[in-house]
C-alpha cells in the first residue's frame, strides 16, 4: 500500500501543481502574451506539453488512489462511518478527472488548433475550458483539506497497521 | 453579478467557503447519523 500512497502523492502534485501553474501563470502570462504577440510560442511549445502532463497525471492519481483505498473503495465513495473525510475528497477529485478529461481537454484541443473550430466554436471553448478550470482550482482547495485529514490521519489503529505492512 | 471565478482571489475565497460548508456538512449531517 506505501507505494500506491508514494505514487497517487507525486502523480497528485504533478496534476494539481499543473492545474496551479495553467490558472495563476499561464492564462494571465497569455494576456499579456498576446498583448506583445509572443502568446504563440506558449500556444505551440508549452501548452500542449503542459497538458499531457496534466491529463494523464489527473488519471495516475485517480488510479492510484483508488489502489491506496482497495477495500475501502466502496466505503469511501459511500461515504461510510470512518470514511466520510477521504469520501468527500474521493468525490471532489472525480469531479475534477471528469472535468479535465469532459470539459478542459476536449475544449483545450479547439483553442490550441489541435482539432478544427470555427472563431465562434473557440471563443466558446476558451470560456468553458477556463471556467472548468478555476472550477478545479477552486474545488482543489476542499479536496486537499480532505485527503489531507482523511485516510491517512484518521483511520482506525488496525488499517494503519495494514498500510504499512 | 461577476462570477467569482473569473478572479484567483474569488476562486480562493470560493474554495474556502465550499471547505467550510462540506466541514460542516460532515460533521453535523454525516457522523451524526454514526
Amino acid at each position: 500500500m506505501g507505494i500506491f500512497r508514494w505514487l497517487h502523492i507525486m502523480a497528485g502534485i504533478t496534476w494539481i501543481g499543473l492545474l496551479y501553474y495553467f490558472n495563476l501563470v499561464q492564462v494571465p502570462a497569455m494576456k499579456d502574451a498576446a498583448a506583445d504577440g509572443t502568446a504563440a510560442g506558449i500556444s505551440k511549445h508549452v501548452a500542449p506539453r503542459a497538458l499531457l502532463w496534466f491529463r494523464w497525471a489527473a488519471v495516475a492519481t485517480w488510479l492510484m488512489g483508488a489502489a491506496l483505498l482497495g477495500p475501502h473503495f466502496s466505503a469511501a465513495f459511500g461515504l461510510q462511518a470512518g470514511f466520510t473525510g477521504i469520501g468527500i475528497g474521493s468525490w471532489l477529485g472525480s469531479i475534477m478527472l471528469f472535468n479535465v478529461w469532459v470539459l478542459i481537454w476536449p475544449n483545450q484541443q479547439k483553442i490550441l488548433g489541435m482539432v478544427s473550430a470555427t472563431d465562434d466554436e473557440k471563443a466558446k471553448a476558451r470560456r468553458v475550458a477556463f471556467l472548468a478550470s478555476r472550477t478545479n482550482m477552486m474545488l482543489s482547495i476542499p479536496m486537499l483539506f480532505f485527503m489531507a485529514n482523511g485516510l491517512s490521519h484518521s483511520v482506525p489503529l488496525h488499517y494503519r497497521i495494514f498500510l504499512l505492512s | 453579478m461577476k462570477n467569482p471565478l473569473d478572479s484567483i482571489l474569488g476562486t480562493i475565497i470560493s474554495g474556502l467557503v465550499l471547505t467550510i460548508v462540506l466541514y460542516l456538512f460532515v460533521k453535523h449531517f454525516v457522523l451524526a447519523g454514526v
